[in-house]
């Protein structure tokens, strides 16, 4: 079920724009810019080191960009006049009448997730082996917990607010853990679960975050492929029914085919193509940067290219 | 048996202080990897606090016993827990990131600090303390004229040493401050990804080591009625051993490392000799640490190859 609007250009939820990242000499992103819309699943696809998970990290604020601006709009009446005035004003974000932006290049990692609200897994797996899979979800939900505590001394206590918010935490951590078929095991050890499972959690782990944008990298690595219809499901659902906007790196076409609204392609740090996946899937260009054609070939497939659908790239574009 | 019994008690006491000692060294280990040599020097401020505020409330005329224990008690750890804070702020926080052995070295810059501090502040001279709680229980009178006997003062510290551990196990356990801990002991860089301060937690880590060093610098001002600058030392060292004794990173582990190393020493002045009570306690950690190398409680090192 593709959606045929175009959300990422009518209504971003993430502009990554300019965004520049040097390593020393390595330029592992060059002047990338892309939107992520509101309510899709956005594939971030592309040859190994293309740059895919560079990208996550300044999102997430492991990296800071060497250039760029990352802005996240969490309602959709931010307009970019707010925008502009919040860059130029050197706060980190503001959250007015005219909507909530936060510049996450500007933030550390942790606000991002609390403040702004992006949650993000990672390619090998890191749960907290040695903590139930239930307490992994609370985890997740401490900064709820923490306030509803008076920062601990009402959980010792165990006062009547701290019992409720604890109540309310343990409640959506259930109804996650039975979404996901892991409510039989909510008291065995993380480390303990299979790999499939252990890839479940950590999704809905990163949900119980309670964000807007939810990064995923490579979530159906080492899934079997009862269990990647199965993540399909649950990231439709997670779309759905949620409203929660997906931004993916995936490797398995299978997946990025089936369920992405929108589908960037990165090859050496740099764009190459961005749109629907049936546009993507039919761009020589793409094409060309998975088969690895030689230098000169690709030079006279993007001559093709520009005859071709020109007009279409532009489109699709960044602002 | 009579002269057993007593050593147990005896044993049990210094164990306690120890445990309380050892669990800050094992929860700074657990969460950044770090021994935190300063932290003999904690427990040192924390008996000096301690009897400032017991002389504070004399000299103005306070002298209700329960009082007085109970203000020094709360003074004591308030104002431990802001020096542990206060340590991990500016000596500690700022070199996360370097290389493990830089704080390592300002721990230990730290501790001499510390020491010097006191030193100059307080004297060098010993601060004696008259014996505040005395009396006990008669647990056994036989005719030969052996006593055992648990004194007050040795219940009020078992006691309150059960009362901690119980608080802090529930702490750690069951509040969302001590998943957060636990979490950040497994993985720092994922916790701060789901949203938790992991700055923040390690403060909080630091404040709880503290003021649980403070309870046990003040039992140690009460039980032994004499401090000086240079007890940190000493005290630090053997909590460290019964850190790395119970399996450095267990919170279980510290209080039954400490309890070891606390029967290890008073058995060994028991019935052998008092000047080598050290030597037995060292080479008992030695040997455990031959045939055990992660220790008693330890979870051993699984690396992935």
């Amino acid at each position: 079920m593709l959606k045929q609007n175009r959300n990422w250009t009518d209504n971003p939820i993430l502009s990554v724009e300019h965004l520049t990242m040097r390593f020393g000499g390595l330029v592992a992103i060059d002047d990338l810019s892309f939107d992520v819309g509101r309510g899709d699943i956005t594939a971030l696809i592309g040859p190994n080191g293309a740059g895919k998970t560079t990208v996550f990290n300044c999102v997430t604020g492991f990296y800071k960009p060497t250039e760029g601006r990352i802005a996240l709009r969490r309602d959709q009446h931010a307009t970019d006049e707010a925008l502009h005035e919040l860059t130029r004003s050197g706060r980190q974000y503001s959250e007015t009448d005219k909507g909530s932006i936060f510049l996450l290049e500007r933030m550390t990692d942790f606000r991002i997730t609390e403040v702004a609200g992006v949650a993000r897994t990672f390619q090998n797996i890191r749960l907290f082996g040695g903590m139930t899979v239930l307490e992994n979800l609370l985890v997740a939900q401490h900064n709820k917990l923490m306030r509803a505590s008076g920062l601990t001394i009402g959980g010792l206590l165990g006062l009547p607010g701290y019992r409720r918010a604890a109540d309310a935490a343990k409640d959506t951590a259930i109804e996650w853990l039975r979404r996901v078929d892991l409510l039989d095991r909510a008291d065995d050890p993380a480390a303990d679960l299979p790999y499939g499972a252990q890839r479940r959690l950590e999704i809905v782990r990163a949900l119980c975050t309670d964000p807007v944008l939810l990064c995923l990298d490579e979530p159906a690595a080492g899934l079997n492929p009862r269990e990647s219809t199965e993540l399909n499901t649950l990231l439709k659902y997670i779309r759905d029914e949620h409203g929660v906007s997906v931004l993916l790196i995936e490797h398995d076409m299978g997946v990025v085919m089936e369920i992405s609204d929108h589908i960037i392609v990165l090859d050496y740090g740099k764009k190459i193509s961005d749109g629907t996946a049936a546009a993507v899937r039919s761009d020589p260009k793409v094409i060309a940067a998975y088969l690895g054609v030689d230098d000169e070939e690709v030079d006279d497939v993007e001559r093709d290219l520009n005859v071709k659908t020109g007009h279409d790239a532009t489109a699709g574009g960044s602002l | 048996m009579e002269y057993f019994l007593q050593q147990l008690i005896n044993g049990i006491t210094l164990g306690s202080i120890y445990g309380l000692i050892a669990i800050g060294y094992t929860m700074v280990y657990g969460i950044i990897g770090m021994i935190n040599f300063a932290h003999g020097e904690i427990f040192m401020i924390g008996s000096f606090i301690a009897l400032t505020v017991f002389l504070a409330l004399a000299a103005i005329g306070v002298t209700f016993l329960p009082l007085v224990l109970l203000l020094m008690v709360i003074v004591a750890m308030v104002c431990t827990a802001a020096w542990g804070w206060t340590i991990e702020r500016v000596a500690y926080r700022p070199l996360r990131g370097s290389f493990r052995l830089a704080p390592l070295i300002t721990a230990i810059g730290m501790s001499i600090f510390l020491q010097n501090f006191v030193q100059i502040t307080q004297g060098a001279r010993v601060k004696p303390l008259p014996p505040q709680i005395q009396g006990g229980l008669i647990l056994m009178n036989n005719p030969n004229g052996i006593v055992v006997q648990i004194s007050w003062m040795q219940i009020i510290i078992i006691a309150m040493t059960i009362v901690l551990m119980a608080g802090f196990s529930l702490l750690i356990s069951k509040t969302s401050l001590g998943r957060q801990q636990r979490a950040c002991e497994q993985d720092r860089k994922m916790a701060s990804l789901l949203g938790v301060n992991v700055d923040r937690t390690i403060s909080l880590t630091f404040v709880i080591g503290a003021s649980l060093a403070a309870v046990a610098g003040m039992m140690y001002l009460l039980y032994y009625g004499v401090i000086d600058f240079y007890i940190g030392f000493i005290a630090g060292v053997k909590a460290f051993t019964a850190a790395v004794l119970g399996g450095i990173g267990s919170l279980p582990g510290a209080m039954l490392g400490g309890l070891a190393i606390g029967l290890i020493e008073t058995f060994w002045s028991g019935y052998f000799s008092v000047e080598y009570k050290d030597v037995a306690a060292f080479s008992i950690l030695a040997i455990v640490l031959i045939f055990m190398p992660s220790g008693l409680l330890g979870r051993p090192e699984v690396e992935k190859v």
